[in-house]
């Protein structure tokens, strides 16, 4: 049976994902810690299949002030990634960096937004290099994209993408402890699905 | 006064003295529409512009701006009033990020074709707060017509 829609992800499948998160999560903390110069601890990175409703829950609620950075996937793999940040974790990520002590998203100047965009640049550069140095694929990511908005609406944006594939949608929590405080930081990944059916066909778990 | 939540995809209908409310629009729109004088008043939250454009068939008509304001409509006219006796305020359809991708621009497609539709019902709108690049919550009072709208980081606008 051809993969139709996220839900039917099988459980080796799904855990292939989660490998992969491990895989991308590793890579994106060294890579977080040594330009930083701060240790970082990494969770095992939990991977949900959620509808739409329940992954604007998770992120806070609609209204909730966040980050989103958009990226499109371009190459043997095609689909979308938002990499989606907390308050604490865009304020945690960008006030060693750029020595500064901001507490809230309203503080972010211009220069404190291209460093996020460059983080995220980071964060879902891991992911993809992840996927591609384990199936051999070539898988390019667009420029980052980024806004400071309520989570619902920036939700809006996959979920018209994901409206036409089913109302599930892929979401890695792939948060960070800096300095004992945990960074929220999450992934969502919405590959089209002919694409997921060829990611898991590379990597021998195919339908 | 009771508060009336409108999910996405969804629509619901108020009488006086509720509230109906929608929540973080994106690319989204808000489609308030509103008797006057018996005080009903209607709200669509849609996602996308055309049904016919749908992949899936037997997909929820509430998720497209033709079938969803079209059935809004009806269960409005169900409720003791007529199209002819109609106001609308729109709210959303803005471009959350900026790229240069059409996928990501469904905000002014959404806002054509809400308006698109709303003409051909010959339901005139009397107020309009889209576009742009941040997200709006709405209500919508049924007791006076008025459409509030909250954003993240702006302040609230009442029209």
């Amino acid at each position: 049976m051809a993969l139709e829609k996220i839900e039917q992800l099988n459980d080796v499948q799904i855990d292939t994902l989660k490998e992969i998160g491990n895989i991308g999560q590793g890579n994106a903390a060294s890579a977080l810690s040594s330009i930083m110069g701060k240790m970082i601890d990494i969770s095992v990175p939990n991977v949900k299949i959620l509808d739409f409703d329940k992954t604007v829950k998770y992120l806070g609620g609609e209204e909730q002030l966040v980050v989103g950075i958009l990226f499109g996937i371009t190459g043997e793999i095609n689909g979308m990634l938002i990499q989606v940040l907390s308050e604490t974790a865009a304020c945690g990520m960008v006030n060693p960096l750029m020595n500064d002590n901001i507490s809230s998203l309203s503080e972010l100047n211009n220069m404190n937004r291209s460093c996020l965009e460059e983080i995220g640049n980071i964060l879902a550069g891991s992911y993809i290099n992840a996927i591609a140095s384990l199936t051999g694929m070539t898988i390019d990511i667009s420029v980052p994209s980024l806004t400071i908005d309520m989570a619902g609406a920036i939700l809006s944006v996959p979920a018209v993408k994901f409206s036409m594939i089913g109302d599930k949608v892929l979401l890695i929590d792939d948060s960070f402890i800096i300095d004992n405080g945990e960074l929220k930081s999450n992934i969502i990944l919405i590959p089209e699905i002919e694409s997921l059916s060829v990611l898991f066909s590379k990597l021998g778990v195919g339908n | 006064m009771g508060t009336i939540n409108v999910g996405i995809s969804d629509l619901n209908i108020a009488r006086e003295p509720d509230v109906l409310a929608t929540y973080a629009l994106g690319s989204c729109v808000g489609i308030c529409l509103y008797d006057e004088k018996i005080k009903l008043a209607g709200l669509a939250h849609i996602m996308l512009p055309w049904s016919a454009e749908a992949s899936n068939t037997g997909d929820n008509a509430r998720r497209f701006a033709d079938t969803g304001i079209t059935e809004l409509i009806s269960m409005m006219c169900r409720n003791g009033t007529s199209v002819n006796k109609l106001t609308a305020k729109i709210a959303g359809g803005a471009q959350m990020f900026k790229t240069k991708s059409a996928v990501f621009n469904i905000g002014d497609r959404n806002v054509a074709a809400v308006k698109k539709v709303l003409s051909s019902y010959k339901i005139p709108i009397i107020a309009e707060q889209t576009g742009e690049n941040y997200g709006r919550t709405v209500f919508f009072y049924s007791a006076n017509g008025k459409m509030e709208i909250r954003a993240a980081t702006r302040p609230t606008i009442i029209v």
